[in-house]
């Protein structure tokens, strides 16, 4: 897991991006990649597409139904990961998968992790896998293959839960900024009164802290109070206009870490 | 051995399979129902309000006409007859006593046929809680007249329009209002489906079915036990209801009735047991059906109550072991065993319960048998479907 125990080592104020896989074209996988990487994103989350994704708002739900009509599938993203690494010879960039439970076990648990673990990815987010269950059923397979799986945490968690999915994790825990799917706004107040609260436990895990976080402000905020902030619905409305990749990923990413002049 | 197990599993299937977003109020139904079910005070609440609101008991009555065609005994447990039209009504009355007590204000639900729509918009009216309905825009059209219903009874009804806009999608919808509202949301399932402890929930509310077919049986034929009990099954909420008390007397054939739409190899269907394989589904491992990549894929069925592709994890563990028989009716062979209803009986089924009776005629049953098919609801909301379809060279 060098890739991301390095970046946690060293980087403030991470910047993740999430994004379907499959979108808008089957094949703009690896342009979307290396976009994300030269524009300076420190982290990327690969989105399986799963025809029910519970846990996510309108954009990742269209973004998932464009995907799996372009014919997206685990087995077709894992060949385009590894004409990624190859061509740029790039394991440079840290990648994390995420998706749905269902589509990982028909494909196969074991193969999964170990597939992915031999193209460079040292972590997944599975969000319909519970720490219960993840203990009970998957961890061995998991830690055999090196595969770290990320939980996450939301504003209802209690502070008991919290401190044992903190005991339970590696890398860093996923802190969802609100109740709502990908995409939900929450008030500033709110969010900040409860990214304080987490910052006060003193968790022995990193926080990067996702949904909802679409601007710089958004991204300044989650950074006061976390190791960095994961952008995805706000990406993906990029991605669905007119303007080429080449264009649109520095442009934004530009507008997140930049003030604007 | 056929009930849930304390970690929530039917065998290898059920659990929670649930985003952390759910996991509170999962978790505070899972610490409490069992409590608050078996409670004194809720337990008298209940049984009032199913005898004097929904109408219990509801009859076994002995279709003679039918027997005689078929040449044995046929019952009808009639839940046609419960208030609102359906089984759906006890499982909505149990939940809706089981949310006050957990102090929720807000009730959220999913439908397909818009029977569990109904009762819910119909238990929140009489409780005068506020009530929102997510149901597939394909099924708002197919089932106009419980739309009306529910908009009457004061309920909300908005309409999916994602995936095959039918039941799986008003599902996923009405989860994404419970992640977006955990406080003061209460999220009323239909059928024995979704994470634990909903599976076991519903079936206990609905047991209530095969508690009277016991003693209905008993009074009428002096053996509580009959040889058949027939049921259809979407989720599955109504058989599990049919079958709970048989489930231990392997004696007694339980036959469960998927619907096969225009046939089980179509490409257009929605006979789980027959097309799925192992997977997880609206926070629960059952069967579903799905493509080789774990996408699960849009079933078919005249019946929108029966348009799910999956089954309850209760259903694919009586299926896997054997327990339970499962069979299949097509689209045509449901409508023609509810004109056939309809003539014999004087009684017009649900579009649901007429895969249940249509299963009649692929069994042979001897003289003496004593079969019961639990007739889950009535047809008045299926009236267009019956209109339209009417074939007299069927008949
Ligand atoms: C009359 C009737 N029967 C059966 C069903 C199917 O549900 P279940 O399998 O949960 O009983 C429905 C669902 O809407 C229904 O309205």
């Amino acid at each position: 897991m060098a890739l991301l125990a390095d970046l946690f080592q060293q980087k403030k104020n991470i910047l993740s991006i999430y994004f379907t896989a499959g979108i808008p074209n089957l094949n703009d996988t690896t342009s979307i990649l290396n976009s994300l990487e030269k524009s300076g994103v420190n982290l990327i989350e690969l989105g399986m597409p799963y025809s029910d994704p519970l846990a996510d708002g309108p954009v990742i739900q269209k973004s998932s139904d464009v995907a799996l009509k372009n014919g997206m599938s685990i087995e077709i993203l894992f060949k385009q990961l590894k004409q990624f690494r190859e061509e740029n010879n790039s394991y440079s960039i840290p990648i994390i998968l995420m998706g749905y439970l269902n589509p990982v076990l028909q494909f196969g648990v074991e193969k999964f992790c170990m597939t992915a673990k031999s193209l460079g990815i040292d972590a997944v987010i599975i969000p319909d896998l519970t720490p219960e269950v993840f203990e009970k059923e998957f961890q061995e397979t998991f830690r055999k293959a090196g595969i770290v799986n990320i939980f996450l945490i939301t504003p209802q968690t209690t502070e008991a839960r919290i401190r044992k999915i903190d005991s339970l994790s590696k890398l860093f825990i996923y802190v969802v900024s609100s109740a709502g799917v990908t995409g939900t706004q929450a008030n500033d107040d709110f969010k900040e009164k409860y990214f304080a609260r987490l910052q006060s436990m003193k968790l022995k895990n990193p926080l990067l802290i996702g949904f909802g976080i679409s601007t710089r402000k958004d991204f300044s905020l989650a950074c006061k109070y976390a190791q960095g902030a994961i952008i995805g619905s706000a990406y993906i409305r990029q991605l669905e206009g007119a303007k080429g990749i080449e264009e649109i990923t520095p442009q934004f990413i530009n507008s997140i870490l930049h003030e604007s002049k | 051995m056929w009930q849930v197990n304390n970690d929530g599993y039917y065998g290898e299937f059920g659990g929670a399979y649930i985003p952390e977003m759910l996991f509170q109020n999962i978790e505070n139904l899972r610490g409490n129902y069992l409590q608050i079910i078996s409670s004194d005070s809720f337990q008298k609440e209940f049984q009032l309000l199913l005898r004097d609101y929904v109408g219990r008991p509801t009859p076994l009555f002995k279709a003679d006409r039918l027997s005689d065609q078929l040449g044995t005994n046929i019952y009808l447990k009639r839940e046609d007859l419960c208030h609102t039209g359906a089984h759906k009504i006890n499982n909505a009355i149990g939940q809706i006593l089981l949310a006050q007590a957990l102090g929720k204000k807000r009730i959220i639900a999913e439908t397909g046929a818009g029977q569990h729509g109904v009762a819910t918009a119909t238990v929140c009216a009489l409780k005068g809680l506020e009530c929102i309905v997510y149901m597939g825009a394909e099924d708002m059209q197919r089932q106009a007249p419980n739309v009306a219903r529910m908009r009457l009874l004061g309920a909300k009804v908005i309409p999916v329009l994602s995936g095959s806009k039918t039941l799986k999608d008003a599902t996923n919808e009405a989860i994404r209002d419970w992640i977006s509202n955990p406080d003061d949301t209460y999220y009323l399932i239909g059928s024995v489906v979704g994470p634990h402890p909903y599976p076991d929930m519903v079936a206990r509310f609905q047991s209530v079915i095969s508690h009277e077919i016991k003693s209905q049986l008993l009074a009428a034929t002096g053996n509580e036990n009959p040889d058949y009990v027939i049921a259809c099954v979407g989720g599955g909420s109504n058989a599990a209801g049919a079958f709970f008390h048989f489930l231990e007397n392997k004696k007694i054939n339980l036959i469960a009735v998927e619907a096969s739409g225009q046939g089980i190899h179509s490409g257009k269907s929605a006979a789980t047991t027959q097309l799925g394989s192992i997977g997880i589904l609206h926070g629960s491992k059952s069967l579903v059906m799905q493509t080789k990549d774990g996408q699960v894929t849009e079933p078919y069925s005249i019946s929108a109550g029966l348009d799910y592709p999956g089954i309850g994890p209760m259903h694919a563990h009586l299926y896997t072991s054997g327990r339970a028989t499962f069979l299949s009716a097509t689209d045509q062979e449901a409508l023609s065993a509810a004109y056939e209803l309809a003539r014999l009986e004087g009684i017009i089924p649900a579009l649901e319960s007429a895969h249940a009776l249509a299963a009649l005629s692929q069994i042979s049953f001897r003289p003496q048998d004593v079969v019961v098919v639990n007739l889950s609801g009535r047809g008045d909301k299926d009236m267009a479907a019956y209109e339209n379809l009417y074939e007299p060279e069927l008949q």
